[in-house]
């Protein structure tokens, strides 16, 4: 049985049929997950005060209901360093439709990769990972498995990308910790395997990997119709 | 449910024959059976009357004795009650030809269909198929005689969802010589649907290659399929057809966008080791190559041609289906050299590709297969070979599959399919070594050996 407040968070997404991004991360993050440190905040003093304690940069994003693509409405700002950039970005972003806050989260760098899962008429669950970022359908540089996984498939889906030299260190840049990716991909594997009657499909886009760490950056759950 | 009674039948009836349409399928099904099968066979039709001097019985409770298998091949409407009739008079399991079904929208009418037999545990094939064509034991397909190209019997079972590419892979099998076991059409699998039939033919004897054209699954159906299919000893071939992704609906996510029904149908075969066939071509050479070797290899394949070009396509070929053609170090490359004949060692290449050039003989081939089989990187030999060269003998062909089984590594050859060569074709199949009529043919046996349960 998937926790009891995890199974919440995805009963009180039903009326929108997806659930919001902070809603999400906290379900990951209780599932054990690395997820940045974020807060959704109503008003800009609320965001300022949060970034002054994380320390800047931080992002900033729309959380509305009305928004599943937040790009696609200018809806995600990165990079920002100050106060005064913090209270343009909120002032921005609350004009966007359905408004219902601002997240405001660390800013993490590293390899975006693209964690995902399908639910699959024929073989049921799938488990996605790809080169991730907002060109993931251009790339289009993905490996499919039918999930459970184990640690093989794991593996041989890492070496299945055409861009693996990138996470394995290239020209210089640090290699990303394969730990952590593998962790995730197998957490990812049994959060799919206990929540499959819930859901219809799971994008991790991005899940940044740094040498270190494998942060799930952003999150949307398709809820099962 | 025991299928044998479908798949061995030694009692059948026809239900439907006419005392009067010689062409009517019940009536070419029940000819071919009762003059060229050791079957015993019945026909049943309401009106009664008489076929070819055999009484027709007006209904199947009358025929005497045990039936294996009832042949079903009348109106759609009519079929629910005759299914029936069938469990009620104790026949084993049936085959429904006839078509009206869930292809044309009756799809409540198949369902109660398969809701009896269920219950029953009455296994049937169909509706809308042409059942069953088992070499030496049965035949329930309704095509002429004078019509059918029949291959040899073999150990490949082929099972199919259309009845038409069945008949056609059956006249490729028969051009490229590859052994039938059994051919199943299962057309609207109403009840015995493709896992049914894996799990029967992993266990059949006659039977090491399972090959499969497959429309699509019903809901988790695929699942079970590939972990069946993992689970059988024998290799399981799928060709896929429904690929293009036509109007699907526009999806919300990006992983149901990149992971669509094709993506993953794919996905799910290659991680459980069943080798896909993208197109015809590869499902005849994926066939051919398994049902004469199926040792799985990582992919270092060696080619000994008899001329450059055709060494040159192979490689290309090699490369565009990811195996390697791995470089011989120079030593073993002039050691491959001293043991050729005078007239070829200064003119053959001794790297990989070995090009033995228009002047090879039969034992330049032999030593040179010889030693790439003796380099732990070359898991697999490709032997191009061009008949009409002045040094080639018929006995090649033995030899060198000789060699291959002595050594237990996997050879390939590629000979130009026609009657006269077919000599030194048969020294190669009938001794277990793969011949293609083509170059990429015989790189595409090569990746079946790499695609097959690969762990």
């Amino acid at each position: 049985m998937v926790k009891r407040e995890i199974r919440d968070i995805l009963e009180a997404s039903r009326q929108w049929g997806w659930v919001l991004e902070p809603d999400a991360k906290r379900a990951f993050s209780l599932f054990g997950f690395d997820t940045p440190r974020y807060v959704v905040a109503k008003t800009p003093d609320a965001a300022a005060s949060f970034a002054a304690k994380i320390g800047y940069p931080v992002v900033a994003k729309v959380v509305s209901p009305k928004v599943i693509h937040k790009s696609e409405v200018k809806g995600v700002i990165v990079g920002i360093a100050s106060e005064d950039e913090l209270a343009k970005a909120f002032d921005r972003l609350r004009r966007i439709e359905g408004f219902s806050g601002m997240l405001v989260e660390e800013m993490v760098s590293g390899v975006e990769l693209i964690i995902g899962a399908k639910i699959d008429h024929q073989f049921g669950p799938m488990i996605l990972l790809g080169i991730g970022g907002v060109g993931v359908e251009i790339y289009r540089d993905t490996s499919l498995r039918m999930a459970p996984l184990d640690e093989k498939d794991a593996r041989s889906m890492v070496k299945g990308l055409k861009a693996h030299r990138l996470l394995e260190g290239y020209r210089g840049s640090d290699p990303i910790s394969m730990d952590a990716l593998f962790d995730t991909l197998l957490r990812f594997s049994r959060f799919v395997m206990k929540v499959e009657g819930l859901i219809a499909s799971i994008d991790l886009n991005p899940a940044i990997c740094t040498s270190k760490r494998c942060v799930i950056a952003d999150a949307r759950i398709i809820l099962a119709s | 449910m025991n299928l044998d009674p479908l798949f061995k039948p030694k009692a059948i009836a026809v239900i439907g024959l006419s005392s009067s349409n010689e062409r009517h399928p019940a009536n070419v099904i029940f000819s071919k059976n009762r003059h060229r099968y050791p079957v015993d066979v019945f026909g049943i039709n309401p009106k009664g009357g008489f076929f070819q001097g055999e009484k027709i019985y007006p209904n199947i409770s009358e025929v005497p004795g045990t039936l294996d298998l009832a042949i079903i091949a009348a109106r759609a409407e009519l079929v629910p009650d005759i299914l029936a009739d069938c469990i009620r008079s104790g026949v084993r399991a049936g085959i429904v030809i006839s078509g009206g079904f869930a292809e044309v929208g009756n799809t409540d009418l198949q369902g109660r269909m398969a809701a009896m037999a269920q219950e029953a545990s009455f296994p049937f094939l169909g509706p809308n198929c042409l059942g069953i064509y088992a070499p030496g034991r049965v035949d329930t397909l309704f095509l002429p005689i004078e019509r059918m190209v029949k291959p040899e019997p073999g150990n490949v079972t082929l099972i199919s969802q259309s009845g038409g590419i069945l008949v056609d892979q059956m006249i490729k099998f028969a051009q490229e010589r590859i052994g039938l076991a059994t051919a199943v059409s299962i057309g609207n699998k109403a009840l015995m649907r493709e896992l049914d039939l894996l799990r029967y033919f992993s266990k059949d004897p006659s039977t090491q290659v399972i090959t499969f054209y497959i429309e699509g699954f019903g809901r988790d159906e695929g699942r079970e399929f590939v972990l069946e299919a993992q689970r059988c000893p024998k290799p399981v071939i799928v060709l896929k057809s429904g690929k293009s992704p036509g109007g699907q609906k526009a999806v919300s996510s990006h992983t149901a966008s990149l992971a669509g029904d094709y993506a993953s149908f794919s996905a799910a075969l290659a991680q459980h080791g069943v080798v896909e066939a993208e197109n015809e071509l590869e499902l005849v050479s994926f066939c051919e190559s398994l049902s004469a070797c199926q040792q799985p290899i990582d992919g270092g394949i060696g080619i000994v041609t008899g001329s450059g070009g055709h060494g040159a396509i192979a490689v290309d070929a090699c490369w565009k289906y990811g195996l390697s053609v791995p470089v011989i170090p120079g030593p073993f490359q002039e050691e491959i050299r001293q043991n050729l004949s005078a007239s070829v060692q200064s003119i053959a290449s001794t790297g990989n590709p070995v090009d033995l050039t228009g002047s090879g003989v039969d034992e330049d081939f032999v030593g040179a297969v010889r030693m790439l089989f003796s380099r732990e990187e070359i898991e697999c030999v490709i032997v191009l070979l061009l008949p009409y060269l002045p040094g080639i003998t018929s006995d090649l062909g033995s030899k060198l599959s000789t060699l291959s089984r002595q050594l237990n590594k996997p050879l390939i050859a590629y000979v130009p399919h026609v009657e006269k060569y077919d000599m030194l074709i048969e020294g190669f199949e009938l001794n277990g070594t793969p011949v293609s009529p083509s170059i990429e043919g015989a790189v595409l046996m090569a990746t079946a050996l790499r695609r097959n349960k690969p762990w």
